[in-house]
């Protein structure tokens, strides 16, 4: 069981996010006890005005799935990480600790520095386990060629990650993309930046990220990307014509979140996952496995 | 402990001048770095490898190159550490600045954009007798920033210098925290400032590269955010991140989630959107890929107030100190 914590953005700007997720976690049998009263993160944005204030906001979401006594499921590389970097100031260092249990003693809140942060992907692979996954496949994507795409917070950095512990989730998404019967595209950009961070501030070069990652795949003979990070899908899959247009070819890449990927596998319905709603269409890759969105 | 390694070559002087892969089969010792398989191969194989090394020690800063695609010095990455049974160890010259030779990089880029943000004190008033003094606690924060060896590796791995050779980068703008942090220095505004504008400290899109890649815990990134919460306090906050900053912070206080309509309305101003957002939201709308219009706040809104205003309690009573 797990403190869900689904961000800002599976509801927002991704709405098709939060269902897909859901989803295939009941598939899965991973039972979720969502934090409602949890606050955004602070995207690593807050905490340019205010690291304080967002350790301390985090702190509290830490807090309430401590009192649950459950780790804490992300369903986004952002989330993942500005929450993992958090936990990692929070729990080195216990002056800061005490100091922001200040913040939080008014609400009755005491964060001990015990709560765990996963994202369904890592949970996917350290606690589901590959057999698993595996066996609720209906619907094997064979055929299918997919590039992965993580996320810079989900990988950098190494430490609050701990990825020197957990050396497989820095191939994570190969080993679902492989476990669900795709071929895995690999690219030197999967683990490099989709430019969403920089968007508001300039968009020129954000839109030349996108245009060199969806390229590079498109290049390579990619189905499509996928990705556990739902700014990640915004910005490849919202500013692909932007990209596209920058530079003056038609890319056409469809980028999919990582539960929508789980969910064909496992035989839901396309709509159901919400495949209609991106910006890139999806219909040549559902053409591909013959389904309709 | 056998070794191949595939080494990215490049001879400007050699007829259709072009890079090309070379693998070399070592036997090296248990202990041995990328550094000492390379210096093998030159001193034992290939006198003509060209690479840049001095103190073999991790001080000088001269050997950093990519070794399985990131960046790190040569002499303090150990073979055993980067070595893969399934295939060579790929070395090639470090990235973003132009190839000389093999594993030399022309570092002019590195050292230009350096210079260009003052990279020395600049004192006023009296000068001392002997030195000027700073306490050590002052100092504290720029310990591990005063520990750059200036070896280029957040430079080649940075994600914004790969699209835009007009930004500042990583390593200049850790140099610069440097000094806008010591109390010695009488520019601290005067730098923000010029940090402030285009293709400064805005412009790292937090990809946290240069942190992972730095091999002296520098962390560049980590002082980018500390420079834009500086600037945002000196006053510096007419910048679009500055903007967005603020905005993105007043939507949390007031709903405790974020509100994606009502975060480019706040950044931007409603009547100086760029008009360049009207077809992405156009386009998102018409597939029902829209936020709520009316954001609704989460249940314990009132709880997550509490704590800014604790904070901005504070702030009042630090400014009145």
């Amino acid at each position: 069981m797990y403190a869900f914590f689904p961000g800002c953005v599976s509801r927002g700007g991704c709405p098709e996010l939060y269902p897909s997720a859901v989803s295939v976690c009941q598939r899965f049998n991973i039972e979720l006890v969502e934090l409602t009263g949890a606050s955004c993160t602070g995207a690593g944005v807050l905490q340019e005005k205010n690291q304080l204030l967002g350790d301390t906001l985090n702190a509290r979401t830490f807090a309430m799935a401590e009192d649950m006594d459950l780790p804490i499921m992300t369903i986004c590389s952002t989330c993942q990480g500005v929450m993992s970097q958090a936990n990692k100031r929070l729990t080195s260092d216990p002056e800061y600790l005490s100091k922001v249990n200040t913040y939080l003693a008014e609400e009755g809140l005491e964060y001990r520095g015990t709560t765990t942060i996963k994202h369904l992907l890592w949970i996917l692979v350290e606690d589901v386990g590959l057999s698993t996954v595996k066996s609720q496949i209906k619907r094997p994507l064979n055929g299918l060629r997919i590039a992965p795409f993580y996320g810079c917070y989900i990988v950098r950095p190494s430490d609050a990650l701990d990825l020197q512990d957990n050396p497989e989730r820095e191939t994570s998404l190969e080993t679902i993309i492989t476990a669900l019967g795709a071929e895995v595209v690999d690219f030197e950009g999967k683990a490099r930046c989709c430019g969403f961070p920089l968007l508001t501030i300039n968009e020129k070069n954000s839109v030349s990220m996108v245009a060199k990652h969806t390229s590079e795949v498109k290049d390579l003979g990619a189905d499509a990307m996928v990705t556990p990070c739902p700014l990640c899908h915004l910005n490849l899959d919202g500013y692909q014509p932007a990209a596209s247009q920058q530079s003056e070819s038609d890319i056409d890449l469809p980028i999919i979140h990582l539960p929508q990927l789980l969910g064909l596998a496992m035989g839901e319905d396309p709509k159901e996952l919400g495949l209609q709603k991106h910006i890139v269409s999806t219909k040549p890759l559902l053409d591909k496995i013959n389904l309709a969105a | 402990m056998d070794t191949s390694l595939a080494i990215k070559r490049f001879d400007p002087e050699a007829e259709n001048a072009k890079p090309y892969w070379q693998e070399f089969s070592l036997n090296l010792e248990q202990s041995a770095t990328v550094l000492d398989a390379l210096i093998m191969i030159r001193e034992e194989i290939d006198g003509s490898l060209a690479l840049r090394c001095s103190c073999r020690s991790a001080i000088c800063g001269s050997c950093a190159m990519r070794v399985n695609g990131k960046a790190v010095l040569a002499c303090k990455t150990r073979i055993e550490n980067v070595s893969d049974n399934s295939r060579p160890i790929s070395i090639e010259p470090a990235g973003i600045m132009p190839v000389i030779k093999d594993l030399v990089v022309d570092m002019d880029l590195f050292w230009n954009k350096v210079k260009e943000i003052t990279p020395w004190l600049e004192t006023e008033g009296v000068e001392p007798k002997e030195e000027y003094i700073a306490s050590n606690e002052s100092m504290v924060n720029l310990a591990s920033v005063m520990n750059c060896i200036m070896c280029g590796a957040c430079v080649s791995d940075c994600t914004v210098l790969e699209v835009d050779p007009a930004f500042i980068g990583p390593a200049a703008l850790a140099k610069a925290y440097r000094f806008v942090g010591d109390p010695r220095d009488s520019k601290n505004k005067e730098r923000l400032e010029v940090l402030d504008q285009y293709s400064g400290i805005w412009d790292c899109t937090r990809c946290m590269e240069c942190v992972e890649v730095c091999p002296k815990d520098v962390a560049p990134m980590d002082r980018i955010m500390e420079l834009r919460e500086k600037a945002i306090q000196t006053g510096f906050n007419k910048t679009t991140g500055a903007k967005h900053a603020e905005a993105f912070t007043k939507i949390i206080e007031h709903s405790g989630s974020l509100d994606e309509l009502k975060l480019p309305i706040k950044t931007f101003g409603i009547l100086n959107m760029p008009l360049n957002m009207l077809p992405v939201g156009l386009r998102a709308a018409a597939k029902g890929k829209m936020p709520p219009v009316i954001h609704p706040s989460i249940p314990e809104v009132e709880k997550v107030k509490r704590i800014f205003d604790k904070f901005e309690e504070e702030e009042i009573e630090n400014q009145e100190e």
